[in-house]
């Protein structure tokens, strides 16, 4: 037998596979196809202070080995999500939850967690950095460690829960914004966010996405992702949840040994309903391949 | 929604464009016409959303248009070929508001739902009209097949090639009379029958999109009763709901 239990800030997940917000809803559409308490835990879909239609369409290009998506932060708004999608939640899914809160100043951030902070079903607040700050220009968040440690603060302010910052890969010295955040008092890191990218049509010679660039996600930015992780890992003490471009169970080990704790997995979600179904069935076998019977002993493992 | 795995029986040229792929496979959880299917190929991330035209227990058959890299690359696939699809997306079409005399229209590559759909309003009775536009007679398909049901067949090309000049909303005059009518083709098609149509009906959308299942919030439109998702809470809406 091998150990896939993990722990984040206190809370045990039976694995370290966890859906990524936004391409798992709130869980219904998957629910439909298996029991999605073999997970982890799931991060539900980006949720704002307002409702939110985002961006318009079209919000989705393909790119090899990925897609580019500009969806915008559609969602119900938080006062919808806490009195109707979380009470549905509730009733397919029965561990804690990841609640993944954006915002465009720093005082709906705080609003949105000190509103998630009552509910029992969420057991980590990850906050999405990478939205653009209104009051500055609507320069990113995520891009600044001053700003990023700015949001930290007035979340840690309002919640007792383990808030995670969920960072941007679209910036020069992604550590030293973690160790910002981490200074600021931030329980643990989640990375990373979406690549800024394009594709023209050549047909039309225009954007294919309708505002023109868009995040990029997919297996493509596996070997990124994992360079950000290790050099936050290098940076920070704090658990780092691992993210972007991971499709198999090959991948969590490997985001488990440039130093993640827990691993999120998002576009391949998209393209296999069943996805993290198969990374959680044959993550004990793929341990066994390689030689690890607790998955505690190889986080971080990679670096000297 | 399923994920099963097909096997390729035929996949030939209707037109130089537009080919019909006939599958074996399960086809359990498709439910009504108008729904699609969600085909992953060898070497593109994301699946390829296609309409179902027809199927029974064990076959689904599809039309496609070769429009782009993924629809090319499925036009190279031989009998014997596997295939990863997921089954029985989308609302599809409600045939219950029908009425006795519904007016099928479809345009181009709109045309393949409505044969399904045509079938499923003979079996309950009722006697459907058939409407399809084209540009050219070169690029007319199907229309044998929906003849072949007994059904008043209408074809309109752009360039008066075959049938009536010009589109399908020339004709829409002459075929008075329809209870309802059920439409999939372009936009701006689907956009001008809301405006000279006389009845309800129901329209099929297409929008890029990256999951098909409603995961991803990336086909969403505005309705008149609220935020939609094309891929789950359509393709198919109401006359009624569509804000233009």
């Amino acid at each position: 037998m091998v150990n896939t239990k993990v722990t984040l800030s206190g809370i045990t997940l039976d694995n370290p596979v966890i859906p990524a917000s936004g391409t798992f809803g709130y869980g219904y559409e998957f629910a439909e196809l298996y029991d999605i308490n073999l997970l982890g835990s799931f991060s539900f879909k980006g949720t704002t202070k307002d409702p939110r239609f985002g961006n318009p369409t079209p919000r989705i290009a393909e790119c090899t080995a990925g897609l580019i998506n500009s969806v915008g932060l559609q969602n119900p708004g938080i006062d919808k999500v806490i009195s109707e999608e979380l009470p549905k939640l509730r009733r397919c899914f029965h561990k804690p939850v990841i609640a993944n809160i954006s915002g465009f100043s720093v005082e709906e951030y705080a609003y949105c967690c000190a509103r998630i902070d009552k509910e029992d079903q969420v057991g980590i607040i990850e906050v999405n950095v990478s939205c653009p700050n209104v009051h500055h220009g609507g320069m990113t968040f995520g891009t600044s460690p001053e700003a990023a440690a700015e949001v930290t603060k007035a979340v840690k302010a309002v919640t007792t829960k383990p808030v995670y910052i969920k960072l941007s890969p679209n910036v020069t010295d992604i550590a030293a914004v973690a160790k910002a955040c981490e200074d600021a008092g931030a329980d643990g890191i989640s990375l990373i966010n979406t690549m800024m990218g394009m594709r023209i049509d050549l047909k039309t010679k225009r954007p294919v996405i309708a505002n023109k660039m868009g995040g990029f996600s997919g297996k493509a930015i596996f070997p990124i992702a994992v360079r950000m992780v290790y050099q936050v890992a290098e940076a920070v003490r704090i658990p780092i949840i691992g993210m972007g471009g991971v499709s198999c169970a090959e991948d969590v080990l490997e985001m488990m040994l440039a130093g993640a704790t827990a691993v999120q997995v998002g576009a391949a979600n998209l393209v296999d309903p069943f996805a993290c179904k198969t990374i959680v069935e044959t993550l004990p076998h793929i341990m066994q391949q390689y030689g690890i019977t607790d998955l505690n002993e190889i986080i971080g493992g990679a670096h000297s | 929604m399923k994920q099963s795995i097909f096997t390729i029986k035929q996949n030939q040229h209707l037109t130089d464009t537009v080919l019909k792929m006939v599958l074996a496979g399960d086809t359990s959880a498709i439910t009504a016409p108008g729904q699609f299917v969600n085909i992953k190929l060898d070497g593109f991330f994301l699946r390829r959303p296609i309409s179902v035209c027809d199927y029974d227990q064990k076959t689904l058959t599809i039309l496609y248009k070769t429009v782009g890299k993924g629809t090319q690359y499925m036009s190279t696939l031989s009998a014997g070929t596997t295939l990863d699809i997921l089954t029985g997306l989308g609302n599809g079409y409600d045939t219950a508001k029908s009425g006795r005399h519904p007016l099928l229209i479809g345009g181009g590559v709109g045309v393949p739902p409505m044969y399904r759909l045509a079938k499923d309003l003979l079996a309950e009775g009722k006697k459907p009209t058939i409407l399809l536009g084209f540009n050219t007679a070169a690029e007319v398909f199907f229309a044998e097949e929906f003849r072949e049901l007994n059904l008043p067949v209408t074809i309109t090309t752009a360039d008066g090639t075959m049938g009536t000049k010009g589109f399908v909303t020339d004709v829409l005059p002459k075929l008075n009379g329809y209870t309802y009518f059920y439409a999939c083709g372009p936009e701006p098609m689907l956009q001008a029958l809301c405006c000279c149509t006389t009845s309800s009906g129901q329209l099929s959308f297409e929008e890029r999109m990256g999951c098909g299942f409603g995961a991803c919030m990336g086909c969403s439109c505005k309705t008149k009763y609220g935020n939609k998702r094309i891929c789950k809470d359509g393709p198919v809406l109401e006359k009624e709901e569509i804000k233009w």
